[in-house]
């Protein structure tokens, strides 16, 4: 039988509660939400230094998830690090809820910046880099945004500012899907982000989305560097691990039924056991 | 006008459609008509119009600064194009390119924000444009329009494509209720009068305007009868109809799917306020943030039903007759 290490499994889990909540609510962000859920696997699976029963601690490293419209498997990372009960995630997008489609600060533990109006949480996670370097803090700033959104001018502007103050602290992450909402980024308007962001200034590269190790290793390196912002581009699939999502091109929201989602689970363990996690045989 | 007692069928098309439609059906009069996109061509319903004129849309991607800009450089050589994003985007990140680039350069460019206020249900707070109206009213020269159902998106938007100027356009994507027969005609800056009435107006515009006329059948049913309109152009607002309602009926309620601050219910009280000062209230969202739930929920969370309305005109009547 296969040995399945800790990060891997909370990369399956947090799969796992994503689906779910998303088929409680009924509809969701499927797509975008299956191919943020190993490195976020990675960051809370031990990377990031953060004390989830003191979500505000103020040495902690911060992430800023800019593709506000995946917090769902933000929330379920978050609960299955105990930044609160996983109950909670039985409430995703119902009324009163403390887990909205779309980030808030103000309503979720942990949750470090409100975002939805995409490329602004790049803006953000800059000004956190500079407002803890004004304190003499070595914490570190996360930020993962959509490849998609990198059409965004504000973006760009971000990543110039960015440069310009060498906000070493900075290490975004691009989930280079490759679809954003109405198809595929290099029909609509594309290009290279590795080569975008050299351009910038930025220490750039792109590693396997779904490599748990290599993810480590660049954010270990980008960790060392001193004169610049880092970016780790994720090559990875809209919807990986979610069996019924894979199958759909058009994967950004779907709505889930109970079955699909019985499916989809099933699916990840097998998986899990084959060895082929999470992308299956044909990846 | 609608018979004396409303019922309230939704339509069996969602808006976004009767809205392709209609962009079709000007496209068609015009050959210079465009439609460009922001990646969301498939949730405010323009994928037909791309099938039926792939040469005439563009989906330049998740960008609409980029976007209203390039409306205005494609209007300088002579296109009427019309732009497409959710209100709190087509709003909140073009303002000043619609200003700029679209009002103060003088251009012709169509500005449409889908999913306006509560239609905007589960993608919550972040996405619910209760500020729209607020953010673009004070530029000069922007027409601003809320249509009612499908019936007005059909007839307006042609109409629209053929008016040289900058019109915002707030919308629902989903189905609405049915107010309008086929047919029916609408002139831009001219409020529609639902019902007549002497004991209080009621002015609404978007879905509050099925409520309104719910709200008046209940009011019926006590003896009050209510003057409705339809102010679908918020801007310009059609101020000698505003006037001369409040001054036949002595009150007056506004009724908006928006913060009650800067929209219609601000302009109406604008009016009333150089013009006509009588007893008013305003139904709307009470300067609060949106948040995720459908949009019943959100009716009733925000305040924004029949019920509402009938509680605001029985106060405004109360103070009417206290003086
Ligand atoms: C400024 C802005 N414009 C439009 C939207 C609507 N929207 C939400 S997600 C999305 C597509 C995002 O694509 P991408 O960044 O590639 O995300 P992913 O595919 O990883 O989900 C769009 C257009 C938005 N949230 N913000």
């Amino acid at each position: 039988m296969t040995q399945i290490d800790v990060k891997t499994r909370l990369s399956a889990d947090i799969r796992i509660s994503t689906i779910r909540a998303l088929e409680r609510a009924g509809f969701g962000h499927i797509g975008g939400s299956m191919s943020i859920a190993d490195v976020l696997a990675v960051l809370y699976g031990g990377e990031m230094r953060v004390r989830p029963q003191e979500p505000d601690w103020p040495e902690r490293d911060y992430l800023v998830l800019s593709k506000g419209h995946c917090g769902p498997a933000l929330y379920a990372a978050l609960a299955l690090k105990g930044y609160f009960p996983m109950d909670w995630l039985d409430t995703v997008n119902q009324p009163g809820t403390r887990l909205p489609s779309h980030c808030d600060r103000l309503k979720t533990p942990g949750i470090d910046m409100t975002t939805g109006s995409l490329g602004q949480g790049i803006s953000a996670a800059a000004g956190i880099a500079l407002g803890l370097r004004l304190q003499g803090k070595d914490s570190r700033v996360f930020c993962i945004l959509g490849d998609g959104e990198l059409q965004e001018g504000q973006v760009w502007e971000a990543a110039a500012a960015a440069e310009h103050r060498k906000l070493n602290r900075l290490i975004a992450f691009v989930d280079e899907n490759k679809r954003q909402l109405d198809g595929y980024v290099a029909d609509i308007c594309g290009g290279d982000p590795v080569e975008k962001f050299r351009a910038f200034g930025w220490n750039a590269l792109r590693v396997c989305g779904w490599d748990l190790a290599a993810i480590s290793r660049e954010i270990h390196v980008a960790s060392e560097q001193s004169n610049a912002p880092s970016v780790i581009v994720l090559e990875t699939i809209k919807g990986i691990g979610c069996s019924f999502a894979e199958r759909e091109l058009a994967n950004h929201y779907m709505v889930i039924s109970k079955q699909m989602a019985d499916e989809a689970v099933a699916e990840i363990e097998r998986r899990l056991l084959a060895g082929v996690y999470p992308a299956g045989e044909g990846a | 006008m609608t018979d004396r007692f409303f019922q309230a069928q939704p339509d069996k098309q969602d808006m976004r459609d009767a809205y392709c439609d209609a962009l079709l059906a000007a496209a068609e009069q015009n050959e210079r008509v465009l439609s460009l996109n922001c990646d969301l061509s498939g949730s405010l319903g323009t994928g037909r119009f791309c099938a039926q004129f792939p040469e005439r849309s563009f989906n330049l991607g998740i960008m609409e600064a980029n976007a209203c800009s390039m409306a205005a450089g494609l209007s300088v050589t002579g296109y009427v194009p019309f732009v497409h994003s959710f209100a709190v985007f087509s709003s909140r990140r073009m303002a000043d390119q619609i200003f700029l680039s679209c009002a103060y350069a003088g251009l012709n460019v169509k500005i449409i924000g889908g999913d306006a206020g509560v239609s905007a249900a589960v993608n919550g707070g972040t996405h619910m444009a209760f500020e729209d109206l607020g953010v673009l009213r004070s530029i000069v020269g922007l027409r601003l329009f809320e249509p009612t159902d499908n019936v007005m998106v059909k007839a307006l938007i042609p109409q629209l494509a053929t008016q040289y100027g900058v019109d915002y356009i707030r919308m629902p994507r989903r189905s609405v209720v049915k107010i309008y027969d086929e047919g029916e005609r609408f002139t831009p800056g001219e409020a529609k009068l639902l019902r007549e009435g002497s004991d209080v107006t009621i002015i609404a515009s978007g879905v509050l305007v099925s409520e309104a006329l719910l709200a008046a059948n209940a009011l019926a049913e006590t003896g009050i009868e209510a003057r409705v309109l339809d102010c679908f152009t918020i801007q310009p607002l059609d101020t000698k109809c505003v006037v001369e309602s409040a001054r036949t009926t002595g009150c007056v309620v506004t009724a908006e799917n928006h913060n009650i601050i800067g929209g219609l219910g601000s302009a109406v009280a604008e009016a009333l306020g150089e013009f006509a000062p009588v007893p008013m209230e305003r139904v709307g969202v009470k300067n609060a943030f949106g948040e995720v739930g459908s949009q019943n929920y959100l009716m009733d969370r925000f305040n924004l039903r029949a019920k509402d309305i009938c509680g605001a005109a029985r106060r405004v009547i109360a103070r009417k007759n206290e003086r």
